[in-house]
């Protein structure tokens, strides 16, 4: 593991000065980059604009869920965002060329073109959390002191779960890679607002099935002190780092399973 | 038989052999199209009339949009622009068909595969969960209309985006300036007729407000008579000056690739 | 180094029949192969497409596992050790690179390093070698794109090489490749196995890399192997016809000699084609006593006839 790690570092430092030797081409897409990310945020100040409130949240509760929702996604998405690449590898046969490299393949895709100017989507979210952390109306106890940067580490690692889980399904059928978008981007998204604002149902679904409600939702239910709508138990606002760890579990076993599929099909 | 309407059809055709992947796409922006409209609900129970719209109109707005998303490509992006940086365009430029409607035919075929693969199921479960509001026949042979129109516009500035190439060695921050412009005055993010003061005025002036703005409101049966030709009016003026300043591109890049041999 | 017991795989493959009906068939990719590649041995693996040698490669190499049947590399079992495998073979796909498509040559090789943990030292040596050896220095600060087809295998084989393993395995290296930069290739390979004893298995569908290279050839057709033995009893046994060349003193027409088929005239110039049974220097002086002869040469068949022969009558041959 630590040595995965270290390659990990060392692949993604090659690919920084390899870009560094364009620095101007460089701060330039990285800029443009923050610019598209920082959509979802005018999104939501464009609600704001007409009402203070929307399902009973404020501006800067909602800022707050965006916030933590986007700077966990974007590191994920950082970190292992590649992954949703890996169709593409098995239709070149790119991944055949990883495969008989001494390194997991996993690492190999998702180092594969790594960028630094992915990392400046995480501009606008630190930016909204810098602003909107001192004006939450949150009594910050200890408790809930630490549960941000819980919740943010917690987040990252679903969504950095749900990527290798989504990239698994590749493995074994190719078509149909555009429908998990739904759980990844789809999932970035649904997890900027409260989700007071969805059906009943689907919170039930996002809380049980795919676990993005501990994202940021029940940590910031903890947060901001609110009750839970659905009337689920307080407890589960302190799942997430165990949530999390379940779905890594889960990942990696749908990992392991697509890379045996594809080693006994070939294709 | 001129060319153009098999090159429309043969694109229709490729399009829709990948008719999986076109579906799938399809699930993704249903979803998309189910958490905007729950969005769009909690805003509009806040403001009920909003810009002049109720909430059901918000509502089949926002699946409208999700449905748009393949035929008019909001993402952008356009074959053309990796035969310009392979070169590959050198052989297009030299055939004895304008490049321009080469390539629109071409994209008027992709759109038709875009609207029956991934236009049916967004509006087809936004209208089994939610109140949309959906009009008559004539309402649809209006929409129709609209939406030809907005696919044309649309080329039109995924064309030009696509001759920056020509120029550009790397055109990864135009894309995503394009993006930006596109998702933002489209209307994605919200209906274009809840952008606050100026910037409303100004988004709905705005070539991108005839890629789905435009149809959406004469879905919603907006329109009716003379409004509805000013409507049409507007698109058309769009995809004419848009297409124009293609061709001028056009032989501007043919120029440049004679005098650098590309 | 390579041992291969009984290997077979099977693939499903679905082939459209209608608009969405689809069709399973059953493929046999390997029906049956052993062979054993001792050390330093330089092995050509020959098979028309689709006949199995990739998925051959890709068994070897433990990119696929194996249905059934046992296949040994270095001592190990590659579908189970794959990663252990890889610190000691070397593989090169000639259709597609192993090398970083916008970094630098030198970076990648870097990469490459730290990917199989080589000493900085050994590294720094190892790459001096094969730049020499490679003549890679004119593009080592290239990005990977802008290098031409012959420049990108010469910087896949570094790579490949340089974590110095004893095994190496090429598929397909030189398609593609120009006149010089094929030469190149073929001439470092022949460096590489005699000088270092490196262990090569090549598949190729240029039989000038066969002739060049490798004094025992594997051919696979259909996924069995049809002939595993050297070059000089394949020719022997497929009994291909030889080819004699012969330049008269004057155009003439075609020759007449029993047994003998003339193919084609080209002013004083005739092709004259040989059976395998018929005893060449008879052929010879019976000519000579004839016709007015100012040259004749006898040119053995090329061993793109010598396969297609093969392929085309279907047999086996038993060397």
């Amino acid at each position: 593991m630590a040595d995965a790690l270290r390659l990990y570092a060392l692949l993604i430092w090659t690919w920084i000065r390899a870009a560094a030797q364009f620095p101007v081409s460089m701060v330039l897409l990285g800029l443009a980059s923050a610019a598209v990310a920082a959509l979802d945020m005018v999104g939501i100040m464009l609600l704001f604009a007409h009402t203070p409130r929307i399902a009973g949240f404020t501006a800067p509760e909602v800022l707050f869920l965006y916030g933590t929702s986007a700077m966990s996604f974007v590191v994920a998405d950082v970190l292992l965002g590649g992954t949703e690449r890996l169709g593409e590898h098995v239709r070149q046969g790119t991944l055949d060329t990883m495969l008989v490299r001494p390194v997991s393949p996993l690492i190999q895709i998702a180092t594969e073109d790594f960028s630094p100017r992915r990392m400046a989507k995480l501009l606008p979210p630190v930016v909204v959390l810098a602003f909107v952390l001192p004006r939450l109306p949150a009594d910050w106890t200890a408790g809930r002191v630490v549960m941000v940067p819980v919740m943010l580490v917690s987040g990252t690692v679903i969504f950095a779960a749900l990527w290798v889980l989504t990239a698994s399904v590749q493995f074994v059928v190719i078509d149909v890679h555009a429908a998990t978008k739904s759980v990844t981007y789809g999932g970035a998204f649904l997890t900027q607002y409260p989700m007071s604002l969805y059906a009943r149902d689907f919170v039930r679904g996002m809380t049980f099935t795919i676990p993005l409600a501990f994202v940021n939702w029940q940590p910031a239910l903890y947060v901001l002190d609110r009750p839970d709508p659905l009337g689920l138990p307080a407890a589960l606002r302190f799942a997430a780092p165990a949530v999390a760890v379940a779905l890594c579990a889960v990942a990696a076993l749908a990992w392991r399973a697509g890379l045996r599929h594809y080693r006994s099909t070939g294709s | 038989m001129s060319v153009y309407p098999w090159v429309a059809a043969y694109a229709f055709r490729r399009h829709a052999t990948y008719w999986l992947g076109a579906v799938a796409e399809a699930v993704t922006n249903t979803m998309f199209g189910f958490v905007r409209a729950w969005i769009v609900l909690a805003l509009w129970g806040a403001r009920p009339a909003l810009g002049g719209y109720d909430a059901a109109d918000a509502v089949t707005f926002c699946f409208l949009t999700q449905a748009l998303i393949g035929p008019v490509q909001v993402f952008g992006g356009l074959e053309l622009t990796q035969r310009i940086r392979s070169g590959d365009v050198a052989i297009d430029l030299h055939r004895p068909v304008d490049l321009q409607g080469w390539w629109l035919a071409d994209d008027l075929g992709r759109a038709g595969a875009a609207l029956l693969l991934r236009g049916a199921l967004p509006t087809l479960a936004g209208a089994l969960a939610f109140d949309l509001r959906l009009p008559g026949p004539a309402g649809w042979a209006a929409f129709a209309v609209a939406v030809v129109l907005a696919v044309v516009t649309g080329f039109g500035l995924r064309y030009l985006v696509a001759l920056a190439m020509f120029w550009l060695h790397d055109d990864r921050g135009l894309q995503a300036v394009a993006l930006v412009a596109s998702m933002f005055f489209s209307g994605m993010l919200l209906p274009l007729v809840a952008f606050p003061g100026w910037l409303g005025t100004l988004a709905q002036a705005l070539p991108w407000a005839a890629l789905i703005q435009v149809p959406a409101d004469v879905l919603l049966g907006r329109y009716q008579g003379a409004e509805l030709a000013a409507a049409y009016g507007f698109q058309a003026l769009w995809a004419v000056v848009l297409l124009g300043a293609g061709r001028a591109l056009t032989a501007a890049a043919r120029r440049r690739l004679v005098i650098h041999g590309g | 180094m390579i041992e291969v017991t009984d290997i077979h795989k099977t693939f499903t493959v679905r082939t459209r029949t209608g608009r969405l009906r689809r069709r399973r068939t059953t493929v046999r990719a390997v029906d049956g192969i052993s062979f054993t590649v001792a050390p330093g041995e330089f092995v050509g693996y020959l098979g028309p497409n689709g006949a199995g040698k990739s998925t051959t490669i890709k068994m070897l190499t433990g990119i696929l596992s194996p249905g059934s049947g046992t296949v040994r590399v270095a001592g190990l079992d590659p579908s189970r050790r794959r990663t252990a495998l890889a610190r000691r073979i070397g593989v090169v796909f000639g259709q597609r690179t192993t090398l970083w498509w916008d970094l630098p040559l030198r970076d990648s090789l870097t990469l490459i390093r730290h990917l199989y943990r080589v000493e900085a030292g050994a590294h720094r040596r190892r790459l001096a070698e094969l730049t020499e050896l490679l003549d890679l220095g004119p593009f080592l600060s290239t990005p990977v794109r802008q290098l031409s087809l012959g420049q990108r295998m010469r910087g896949d084989l570094a790579a490949a090489l340089l974590h110095d393993p004893p095994i190496l395995v090429l598929d397909e290296p030189t398609i593609g490749l120009d006149v010089v930069s094929k030469a190149t290739v073929r001439g470092f390979l022949e460096r590489v196995n005699t000088e270092r004893g490196t262990t090569i298995l090549l598949t190729t569908h240029d039989l000038g890399d066969i002739e060049r290279l490798c004094r025992r050839v594997m051919i696979i057709d259909h996924g069995r192997l049809a002939y595993d033995g050297d070059l000089d009893r394949l020719r022997a046994a497929v009994a291909a016809d030889r080819v004699l060349v012969v330049d008269l003193e004057r155009p003439a027409p075609p020759v007449r000699l029993a047994g003998v088929v003339v193919e084609r005239v080209e002013g004083p110039r005739q092709w004259l084609r040989v059976p395998r049974e018929m005893n060449a220097a008879a052929v010879v002086a019976a000519l000579a006593d004839r016709y007015p002869i100012a040259d004749i040469a006898l040119r053995e068949p090329g061993i793109e006839e010598v396969v297609t022969r093969l392929y085309r009558d279907g047999g086996r041959v038993t060397a």
